[in-house]
């Protein structure tokens, strides 16, 4: 235990370098390249085609995330296009109803009119008839009394 | 140390002592490697089990691995820059993964189950030779990244901004590997010296919060000898934009 320390100027001690130096340089590059094929590369390779399936589909889906915002966007406008155009048929719908109850309407009111006054002329015209007749009924009344009366003096 | 009571039989300290394999007329260190060995033997163990059957949609094993790979890619990115840093993610990642599992192990497996003839098994990073390899490795790897992005380019590096630079700069080439290595090397042999100590004086209880901390040193060693790493290259790669 006494010459531990020593550098190297016996057999032995801490600092003894020898061809252990070399041959383990050279089993470190072996491992190296038995690393290199049997881990680094495979396990690398697995990574990094891993890397790619992801970001490939990453892009892909981006796309198509692209085209469904863009395919909503379009039926969205649709949608409202249709809306607009129902509106305006259920407007125009309600307008023609309008015009047409506001026809049927009127020429009821007119017909209602038209056969009110024709009544009215007809009454009128049965009511004079009926007044002259009325009244010849009593001049000829009359002219019988009086030739009544003066035939029995 | 040699008034403590070294006869005791629960635990025993020994530092600078190591299993010597002879390699032709080299010497290695023999316990350095095998526990190295276990370490790389289950560092790979795991990643062949996760990476088994691999699908888009993860599960189990391949979660952890991903994350794994996500944390190291956003470390060398940090530092290395957008455009070098998938050529150095393998070497920063397995510069990691090695130290976290080696400091880890160290830590973790009851290594003095196992008795050797000479030294004991340990983190393979509380080894000069393993630090220093792995230094080593990095100052390779950032001049070799500069040179091969920038060419001979590379070497206006170190008069900028000012020519007064110079020998700042070349005096930094050899403290990046020296402190690189012996950040790592300190903490993780100090780590387990206090624990073994510890463990020397009370057995029971009283090392668990070193060894807790020890732990969280370990991964952030691991941490910082990568980033420190990715931050080397991805100085030497750096475009000036003038």
């Amino acid at each position: 235990m006494t010459s531990w320390l020593l550098l190297g100027a016996t057999e032995g001690g801490l600092f003894d370098l020898d061809a252990t130096l070399p041959l383990m340089a050279v089993q470190v590059v072996l491992l190296t390249f038995i690393l290199n094929a049997l881990f680094f590369r495979p396990v690398g390779r697995v990574v990094e085609e891993r890397e790619g399936y992801i970001t490939t589909s990453r892009a892909e889906a981006k796309q198509k995330l692209a085209q469904v915002e863009r395919l909503e966007a379009d039926l969205r406008e649709q949608l409202k296009e249709a809306r607009k155009a129902t509106q305006q048929l259920i407007q125009e719908a309600e307008q023609d109803s309008d015009k047409l109850y506001r026809e049927a309407l009127a020429t009821a009111t007119a017909e209602a009119n038209a056969s009110r006054e024709q009544a009215r002329r007809e009454i009128d015209a049965q009511r004079e008839s009926a007044l002259g007749q009325l009244k010849g009924d009593a001049d000829k009344l009359g002219a019988l009394i009086v030739d009544r009366l003066l035939a029995a003096q | 140390m040699g008034f403590l009571p070294l006869a005791l039989p629960l635990a025993e300290l020994e530092v600078g002592q190591h299993l010597y394999w002879q390699l032709g007329n080299l010497k290695i260190h023999g316990q350095v490697f095998i526990s190295s060995w276990v370490v790389i033997g289950a560092l790979l163990a795991f990643v062949l089990v996760g990476s088994r059957k691999m699908e888009r949609d993860p599960r189990g094993m391949q979660n952890l691995l991903e994350f794994l790979w996500d944390y190291i890619r956003d470390l060398a990115r940090e530092q290395i820059g957008e455009k070098a840093y998938r050529d150095w993610l393998p070497f920063i990642g397995t510069l990691f993964l090695f130290i976290f599992v080696c400091n880890w192990g160290g830590a973790l497996v009851p290594w003095k189950l196992i008795h050797l003839p000479s030294g004991e098994l340990g983190a393979p990073t509380a080894d000069i030779n393993t630090t220093v390899a792995l230094a080593l490795l990095v100052s390779l790897a950032y001049f070799y990244a500069g040179l091969s992005r920038k060419g001979f380019r590379y070497f206006e590096y170190y008069v900028e901004p000012t020519p007064i630079m110079l020998p700042f700069k070349i005096i930094e080439d050899f403290t990046k590997p020296l402190s690189l290595s012996f950040r790592l090397f300190g903490n993780i042999l100090a780590d387990e010296l206090v624990v073994a100590v510890l463990a020397f004086l009370v057995p029971l209880l009283v090392p668990l919060p070193a060894m807790v901390l020890g732990l969280f040193t370990s991964a952030i060693q691991a941490l910082i000898f990568a980033t420190l790493a990715g931050n080397y290259i991805g100085e030497a790669v750096h475009e000036e934009h003038h």
